[in-house]
């Protein structure tokens, strides 16, 4: 038997991008992504309500896509890129998704919300106009107890709306 | 786009307040003060603090449903490197429970475990993987007891006794009042009614998993923050169990990640750890798994139910007899009181002149039941408005009609002498006749296709204190800083519902200012006064109008001061746009921090408080404490179905409803509540169960949980969820702040029985019970076709050997709201006047 507790052996050790900042970070081999950005990292917006893939609470992008971190092991994440809730805003002002969720009552408990925020910027990302029908499917791994999403689907629009309006002031 | 949402249309009256203002922030749809941190991910919940030197507590449960604890060996576990305690009942023997009349836990079980998941022993190490191995290496040897799976098993096996406690065998509480004499009722009736139902348990799943973090203070005082929705309760536990001055603790009750219901009892995992924090010196931290979550439960109990109803040919009601025969799982828990519950709102809709409820909860080895979002009432009115759907049929009167002949009227005392308060429930009926198209639908829609109708009414906040007080329920303290800031101080709780933001709401419309000028410090027993906790829908009425209160005593200490200076009469000063000016020369004033100044300059530090007590109930007769409230919401639901007769399938893709909430304070966040608890009771009426089976034989043949995990445990998904019309009635409820009613619960009553009716009005078969699964759906369809009646539902309601009821003659026949054979009715007024004693 080890005389030395598991968790402490921080045997295992990568080089990420955590929200754009260059990470490096020595844990435990076990660990999955949510354990390291949570309980190593200090980066507690990411919550979790099951560890095992069926709440959608940990959500994060990986490389832009949508994964469970709880289902992610730490080490598969060396050179990858990682967003979490804590990296959706920047120059001091929140992402358009954040304002319409905070506005619209897309957030009640708060504790999906984080999942279901980058989800959803997984969603506009690669489809700047979805359809009511594209979003429920986007978000339909993403247990909402509070809201009954409906609120969460008009966020999320009027958001991609937003989103086009800047576009378009950019562009000009 | 294929489902655009119609906007919610509140019809904001003219402020109804005396000095007749507009008002500014009350009714206006707005950001939540807590929004920017939820969205951000900064909201800190339970498991989001991590402190130096923070151990973690894991603890081992009972894989049997029912046994003898014969013998706890810890000593290899004690041994396992990084293990710095470990904890077992003898640690903790004092008995604790939410009602002072079921204090039947131990935080953990000392010498018998009565369900599956039932902690037996703790052990807190440095790192939770170590604590979680350690687990393994506890020896515990056990006798294996008889299972009790459910209430008619219950009733046939007095022994052994999960409680020593209780009726008698394995009854808990039995119940039975009579409200004159329904007999009469009935020989008064054209048509009698008899039906049977079985409303199933379900969980109230969170999506926070339940998380404590203890520690001791430099003082040696404790410190918890716990996801709970009742801090205070919580404080009377601790003090109780750890034998320590209340004093000496503190709760903090984070944001909770959900709760439902779920988070309102004290719970063994927060007593564990507050016990391990003060014996190791350092901070201690637990988070439940998934499946722990599911054995915490304290969820919907499992109902059966008998409606006998007389009725006169033109719908009148004669008169009402309920039976209810309650699974309560392991525990007491709110149990007394959500056995009452079943019997206690039944008269709030429709007028009822007599009324009998007979109810019956036995303890059975399953994980304790307790108060999920609607506490009780959801069963028995699942049954009454399915039944009335069966009554219009035979009366050949339309369901919505028959509802709007009977309906309650307003400021009346019922049969069981609770007085109500504004009842808008016609007009909600009306509206949600009218935006569904009703009439052109029900029975008009093609086989496969329908429309069900039903109401309900709900508590804005229960009348009395779980424990008996003359205190307030709610109390608010403000602190009014130079610099124009404004602190609230509040035991109110953050469960996600915006109490938050009731608070600052009503506090930044009296004084003029901002929401987002306000700071909240809410939740924590040592900064604010006692709220009894966010149970009962009852945080906007009751701390609202604490909050009111204190808000107003400081605006009156401003007036003084700023008439004062300004040499006009502090009647025509205005508190708004962060100004307090004369309401005839708005030019004429002084900005907010101003007036703070001149009021500190003349009356020392500025700090109010407010609190609030509900008024005296007319219902003196025992249990009568059960159901009283300051005032009444309705709701009405109109839900379209579809239903596949091939695959049983339910689809819903519309439901209309329309809520009587006196007056939406923050209509974003009522809607919210509105759509909330439509998306709950959807998933109530169609697919979640909390279900158990035994396992096989060979095994243990122990009753355990059969899915204890969010996969398995079937909810609605984003892609379930229909659109849903909301309609805000809006009848300011002079009982309420700015005129408010409750909202969190009651929308999800009326949407099972609806379900139920819609798909008889589809397809012509009656589910009598819920979850309305596609098998039950098969099964009646074959029955129909058979030729037999068209039904699934429960055959029959058990015998029971119910008590002698306390009879209570209604207000129209004299009573005075006393039972007149109560024996003991002097006795327990002796014992409740030296309780109430100050």
């Amino acid at each position: 038997m080890a005389t030395f507790p598991i968790e402490s052996q921080k045997t295992a050790q990568i080089r990420f991008t955590l929200n754009g900042e260059e990470t490096d970070l020595s844990f435990a081999p076990y660990k999955t992504l949510l354990e390291v950005l949570r309980e190593d990292l200090g980066h507690t917006g990411t919550k979790h309500g099951c560890e095992l893939g069926e709440c959608g609470a940990c959500a994060v992008l990986l490389d832009g896509k949508p994964v469970l971190s709880c289902l992610v092991l730490a080490l598969e994440c060396n050179g990858r890129k990682v967003l979490t809730v804590e990296g959706l805003s920047g120059d001091g002002r929140l992402h358009p998704l954040q304002d319409a969720f905070a506005d619209l009552g897309a957030a009640q408990c708060g504790y999906c919300t984080p999942g279901i925020l980058v989800t959803a910027k997984a969603l506009l990302d690669a489809n700047p106009h979805p359809g009511r029908d594209q979003i429920r499917e986007a978000l339909s791994g993403n247990l909402c107890r509070c809201t009954g999403y409906l609120q969460i689907f008009e966020a999320v629009e009027a958001a991609m709306v937003k989103i086009a309006e800047n576009g378009k002031v950019s562009v000009e | 786009m294929a489902e655009q949402k119609e906007p919610v249309k509140p019809s904001r009256p003219e402020d109804s307040r005396p000095n007749g203002e507009g008002l500014r922030v009350i009714g206006v749809p707005r950001r939540r003060v807590d929004g920017r941190a939820k969205v951000t991910g900064q909201t800190r919940f339970a498991d989001d603090i991590f402190l130096p030197r923070m151990a973690h507590c894991k603890l081992l449960r009972s894989p049997h449903p029912h046994a003898r604890i014969l013998k706890i060996d810890v000593s290899r576990a004690m041994a396992h490197p990084g293990v710095y305690l470990v904890l077992t009942g003898k640690d903790l023997p004092i008995q604790y429970g939410i009602l002072p009349v079921s204090q039947d836990e131990q935080a953990l079980c000392v010498d018998h475990v009565r369900h599956v998941g039932d902690p037996v022993a703790a052990v807190v190490a440095r790192e939770e993987l170590t604590a979680f191995e350690a687990l393994d290496l506890i020896d515990v040897d056990y006798e294996i007891l008889p299972t009790i799976s459910d209430p008619e098993e219950a009733l046939a096996t007095p022994e052994p006794r999960i409680h020593e406690y209780g009726e008698e065998g394995n009854i808990h509480k039995q119940v039975a009042l009579e409200f004159g004499d329904v007999e009469k009722g009935f020989a008064e009736a054209d048509e009698i009614f008899e039906d049977t139902f079985f409303y199933q348990g379900s969980t109230h799943l969170p999506i926070e998993q339940h998380a404590s973090v203890a520690i001791k203070d430099p003082d040696g005082k404790l410190t918890i923050w716990s996801s709970t929705q009742t801090p205070h309760y919580l404080h009377r536990a601790l003090a109780k169990v750890l034998e320590m001055p209340p004093a000496h603790i503190r709760v903090i009750a984070t944001p909770n990640g959900g709760g439902f219901g779920g988070k309102s009892d004290p719970f063994n995992h927060e007593i564990v750890v507050a016990k391990a924090a003060l014996l190791l010196d350092r901070p201690v931290k637990i988070c439940l798994t998934r499946e722990e979550v599911f054995y915490c439960h304290r969820g919907r109990h499992p109902v059966l139910m008998k409606f006998k109803t007389g009725v006169k040919k033109d719908g009148t009601i004669t008169g009402v007899h309920l039976q209810t025969l309650i699974d309560g799982g392991a525990y007491g828990s709110y149990g007394v009181a959500s056995t009452y519950y079943a019997g206690a709102l039944q008269t709030t809709t429709y007028h009822i002149p007599r009324y009998r409820y007979e109810g019956c909860r036995t303890f059975t080895n399953k994980p304790p039941c307790g108060p999920k979002r609607g506490h009780g009432t959801p069963q028995p009115r699942f049954g009454q408005e399915v039944q009335l759907d069966k009554i219009a049929e035979k009366l050949r009167i339309d369901p919505a009609e028959l509802r709007l002949r009977i309906v309650e009227s307003p400021n009346s005392v019922t049969a069981n002498f609770l007085r109500l308060g504004t009842v808008n429930l016609t007009e909600c009926i009306q509206r949600v006749v009218r935006i569904s198209d009703w009439k052109s639908k029900f029975r008009k829609l093609r086989e496969g296709r329908g429309v069900g109708l039903a109401c309900s009414a709900y508590l804005t906040g229960a009348g009395l204190p779980i424990y008996w007080n003359k205190m307030p329920h709610s109390g608010v303290q403000l602190k009014f800083d130079r610099g124009g800031g404004v602190s609230v101080f509040c035991g109110a709780t953050e469960i996600g519902q915006g109490s938050d933001d009731v608070l600052a709401g009503i506090v930044a419309e009296v004084l003029g200012i901002d929401p987002f000028d306000i700071r909240l410090f809410t939740g924590d027993t040592d900064l604010g006064p006692v709220d009894l906790g966010s149970y009962s829908s009852r945080v906007t009425l009751m701390a609202g109008n604490a909050a009111l209160q204190a808000a107003e005593r400081g605006k009156g200490l401003l007036a003084e001061a700023v008439a004062l200076k300004l040499e006009i009469p502090k009647e025509r000063l205005r508190f708004a746009d962060k100004r307090v000016f004369d309401s005839t020369a708005p030019d004429k004033g002084v900005s907010f921090p101003e007036a703070i100044c001149l009021a500190e300059a003349r009356f020392g530090t500025i700090g109010t408080v407010g609190s609030y007590t509900p008024p005296k109930s007319p219902a003196l007769y025992k249990g009568g404490g059960v159901g009283p409230s300051p005032t009444y919401s309705y709701s009405a639901a109109v839900v379209e179905v579809e239903v596949n007769p091939v695959t049983g399938w339910v689809h819903v893709p519309k439901v209309w409803i329309a809520h009587d909430i006196g007056r939406a304070l923050n209509p974003t966040l009522v809607r919210g509540q509105v759509e909330g608890s439509v998306y709950m009771g959807l998933g109530e009426a169609l697919m979640e169960e909390q279900e158990f089976r035994r396992l096989p034989k060979r095994l243990s043949h122990a009753l355990v949980h059969k899915f204890p995990s969010m996969l398995e445990y079937k909810s609605p998904t984003s892609l379930d969820m229909p659109e849903v019309v909301t309609e805000l009635v809006e009848d300011p409820d002079p009982r309420g702040p700015f005129g408010a009613k409750e909202v969190g619960q009651g929308p999800l009553l009326p949407i099972m029985p609806a379900v139920a009716n819609a798909v008889y009005d589809a397809i012509g078969v009656r589910v009598d019970e819920v979850p309305i699964t596609p098998e039950k759906i098969l099964k009646a369809l074959a029955e129909k076709k058979a030729g037999r009646q068209p039904r699934f539902g429960p055959a029959h309601f058990p015998t029971v050997k119910w008590p002698e009821p306390l009879r209570v003659p209604p207000p129209w026949e004299g009573g005075d709201g006393n039972a007149v054979n109560d024996v003991d009715r002097e006795k327990r007024r002796a014992t409740k006047e030296k309780v109430l004693a100050p």
